[in-house]
């Protein structure tokens, strides 16, 4: 792979093998004229308060160390390269940074083809579960029952364990480190999905991502401010239980909904997971709920990005990584 | 014209050597007598302790195994980690100051009776003693032709030497890779680190090559100890010297008839045996008075003392004393310098005592996340969420319970509590959540607390932060 352009490329060898070349020329010239071994009484012509300093030629083995790191420039540049040239070895910082990742891929394969092996359902261990289970272990009798179940508890585990160190780096930058999310990014420890909790569907957000549009104004381009108001009255109405009212006119508002909002959030509201549509009937906001936050969503619209991990992380981490985030979800809300 | 009255400082016998001049031989006679008794006992304990120390087993592991891998350091109960490397450094000032003190009241006792070059040369002696007998016997068998008799005996004693400095390298390893396994391990040829096998080649080399070959001159031209223990010297420091006024009384040392007194006679204590340098690991003349040779090992204590008592002169013509006692002057034990040794020894002692007593086997960290400042919870709370790594730093596994204060009316949410095995690290994310309009400030101080099952407790500082208070 090229990393330099030409030019950088000939500037680098230039430089190199120039400054090497001239460092050889300054050993022939300066050694000129002077018989080794051997102590001249001629001096450098500097004297100070008497002290005067020698003339003398470097010693032999001196000399002879110079000649050898030259010689070792060269060999070093045969071996690993200089600018674009990768040496005889074809080493590179790229290729070696590879065959330490592909021998640590190589020792972690058994475990997690061990793990792959079990849907991500069987593999996901919420913290309620893993109490019960724990129970469940520990009152059995001795014998091979109790041994296997331990062994499907300590294998799910520590999967837990690697998909939170994986949550943990991947992750929870945007979710947080808890995974209840922040504005704009969703909350993955509660029951709402954009995009549908199933096992496989949470597989498949990590894996391609999700783009999450929202269009400026819904389905009705003239949409004034006080429609905007009538319209996030309307949707505030539907959450219940909720004690605010909006400043608008709810009955327009439901009007409005139908014409500009129901083709993706549905009639009821209740969202789409095909699009990604939320559901406007619960108490769960990505861009927040007050009648502000409603209008300016209405307003401008909204565009949610999860990136794609395939690539990143590949398969095998992305179905661990699903049955931890699967298993957030899964705790009783007794904690 | 008068002339300034200058002590001469040239050296006695000592002519400048070429540097590269090959050491001759020292042929080291054995000598008993008291202060050789004390040493077979110093010696052949510290090194009994040295091989035995690796097989004694404590809880299940071995008493004193330095874990490299998994860097674990377990001595006895405790186990000590990399965090506790203040410990160590703790320990080794301890130790310098310790050796300070000694040197200044006693000497060189560290070189004479403890040091494992000392042991070591004493062991491999005692060996060469047994197969190519005496001093005589020694020096003739060196200067004889090649035969048989030579061959077999030399070649026995350097079997058994390089045994030696093999088991030494063996208990060594044993120490960093549990010796239950290394024995077996070493006998199926299947020891599993390379580090291992290159260490029992290196030490046993080194012992060998110590004890054996190098003796005295690791003490003279390798040691630093050995140079910079002479600056802690004071005139009232114990050192092994010569009475000169004694020995050297009236015409002098030299032989003489049985029955002679040499007060009478007007000459000197000593008799010019010269056993004392016969005796002399470092083949010394302590005769010559002080030299930094010298490592107070008092062999030649021994060995005047015994032709003292043939003679039937008094003991002590070579002893422990020192520079002021000799010249007749006052001894002062208790000097400042020394006091000030003791009192720093003492306090890093106590220091060190209170650490390590102190020292709480688990360690706890609080990272806060800093993707955002804080976040809304979906019921209107404020939310900062905490990742909390906890370290079991104990020989057995725990339960751990994490709990927080500094902030009234929160609600910490997440799973707070895990079970540890001994060395593990676990991690465990949580949120705490507050009512926004019950934020005084900004930003609030929090305590998180970690309560291990028997209530040994750890608290650590972290932050709250949330919307402006008003």
């Amino acid at each position: 792979m090229s990393e330099l352009t030409t030019f950088w490329h000939l500037w680098v060898c230039a430089i190199v093998i120039g400054s090497m070349i001239a460092c050889g020329i300054l050993l022939s010239l300066t050694k000129r004229g002077q018989k080794h071994d051997q102590e001249t009484d001629q001096t450098t012509g500097h004297a100070f308060d008497g002290i005067e300093e020698l003339d003398n030629p470097l010693p032999k083995w001196w000399l002879g160390m110079f000649w050898a790191t030259i010689v070792f420039g060269f060999v070093y540049i045969g071996i690993y390269g200089i600018g674009d040239w990768t040496g005889f070895s074809d080493w590179s910082s790229r290729g070696q940074w590879q065959k330490e990742v592909d021998a640590t891929e190589e020792k972690v394969a058994p475990y997690f083809a061990k793990l792959t092996a079990m849907p991500i359902e069987e593999l996901a261990l919420s913290n309620t579960q893993h109490a019960e289970l724990r129970q469940q272990i520990d009152g059995m009798e001795e014998g091979d029952a109790k041994k296997a179940l331990k062994a499907n508890f300590d294998l799910r585990k520590s999967a837990m364990s690697t998909g939170g160190r994986l949550f943990a780096s991947n992750c929870s930058v945007c979710h947080g480190s808890t995974a209840s999310g922040s504005l704009g990014f969703p909350n993955l420890t509660d029951q709402d999905w954009l995009y549908g909790g199933k096992p496989e569907q949470i597989r498949e957000t990590l894996l391609n991502g999700r783009n999450g549009a929202m269009p400026a104004n819904g389905l009705k381009p003239d949409m004034t401010d006080q429609d905007r108001a009538d319209l996030a009255t309307y949707v505030i109405s539907l959450t219940p239980n909720r004690t605010d009212k909006g400043n608008g006119d709810a009955e327009k508002g439901s009007a409005l909904y139908a014409q500009a909002c129901a083709a993706c959030h549905g009639a009821d509201a209740k969202g789409n997971i095909a699009v990604g549509a939320p559901n406007l009937t619960d108490n769960i906001w990505l861009y927040g709920g007050s009648q502000k936050q409603i209008e300016f969503t209405i307003k401008h619209g909204r565009a949610g990005v999860m990136p794609p991990w395939k690539e990143f992380l590949g398969e095998d981490k992305i179905h661990v990584l699903s049955a931890y985030v699967y298993s957030l979800s899964k705790n009783k809300e007794a904690e | 014209m008068n002339q300034i009255p200058v002590k001469d400082v040239t050296p006695k016998k000592k002519p400048t050597v070429d540097q590269y001049q090959p050491n001759s031989k020292i042929y080291v006679r054995a000598i008993t007598g008291f202060f050789q008794k004390l040493r077979t006992i110093s010696l052949w304990g510290l090194m009994i302790g040295y091989f035995a120390l690796p097989f004694i087993n404590w809880n299940g592991h071995q008493a004193v195994w330095f874990d490299l891998p998994t860097r674990q350091f377990h001595i006895f109960g405790t186990t000590f980690w990399p965090q506790d490397f203040m410990l160590l450094s703790w320990l080794l000032i301890i130790c310098a100051f310790g050796l300070f003190t000694i040197t200044t009241l006693a000497g060189r006792v560290w070189c004479g009776y403890t040091c494992p070059q000392t042991a070591w040369t004493f062991l491999f002696m005692w060996v060469e003693e047994k197969i190519e007998g005496n001093r005589n016997q020694r020096i003739k068998l060196d200067k004889a032709p090649s035969s048989a008799n030579k061959v077999t005996k030399k070649a026995a004693k350097h079997v058994i030497w390089i045994f030696i400095a093999f088991a030494t390298a063996v208990a060594f390893v044993g120490y960093f890779y549990p010796i239950r396994e290394l024995l077996p391990d070493m006998a199926q040829f299947e020891v599993s680190s390379g580090w291992a096998i290159f260490w029992l080649g290196f030490f046993t080399l080194a012992t060998y090559g110590n004890a054996g070959w190098m003796r005295e001159q690791v003490c003279i031209y390798m040691c630093p100890y050995a140079r910079f223990q002479a600056v802690m010297f004071d005139q009232d420091t114990l050192i092994v010297s010569y009475d000169e006024a004694r020995g050297e009384r009236g015409s002098g040392r030299g032989a003489r008839k049985k029955g002679v007194d040499p007060v009478e006679a007007e000459i000197g204590d000593c008799i010019d045996c010269n056993l004392c340098v016969q005796v002399c690991p470092t083949g010394i003349d302590i005769r010559d008075g002080l030299q930094y040779e010298c490592i107070g090992c008092a062999l030649c204590i021994d060995a005047c003392d015994s032709i003292m008592d043939k003679m039937d002169y008094d003991r002590g013509l070579i002893r422990y004393t020192n520079e002021h006692a000799l010249k007749g002057k006052e001894v002062h034990i208790l000097r400042p310098k020394l006091v000030g040794y003791a009192l720093v020894l003492i306090l890093m002692i106590g220091a060190f005592g209170y650490t390590l007593v102190d020292r709480t086997p688990m360690e706890l960290d609080i990272i806060r996340d800093r993707g955002s400042l804080y976040t809304n919870s979906s019921d209107g709370r404020v939310q900062n969420n905490y990742t909390i790594k906890i370290m079991n730093m104990a020989q057995e596994p725990h339960h751990f319970t994490v709990t927080v204060s500094g902030l009234d009316n929160s609600e910490l949410k997440g799973k707070t509590n895990v079970q540890l095995k001994n060395g593990e690290i676990g991690t465990l994310t949580m949120s705490l959540l507050a009512t926004p309009w019950e934020l005084k400030k900004s930003r609030t101080d929090l305590q998180f607390s970690v309560t291990r099952d028997d209530g040994l407790t750890l608290t650590e500082e972290s932050r709250f932060i949330g919307p402006a208070g008003r």
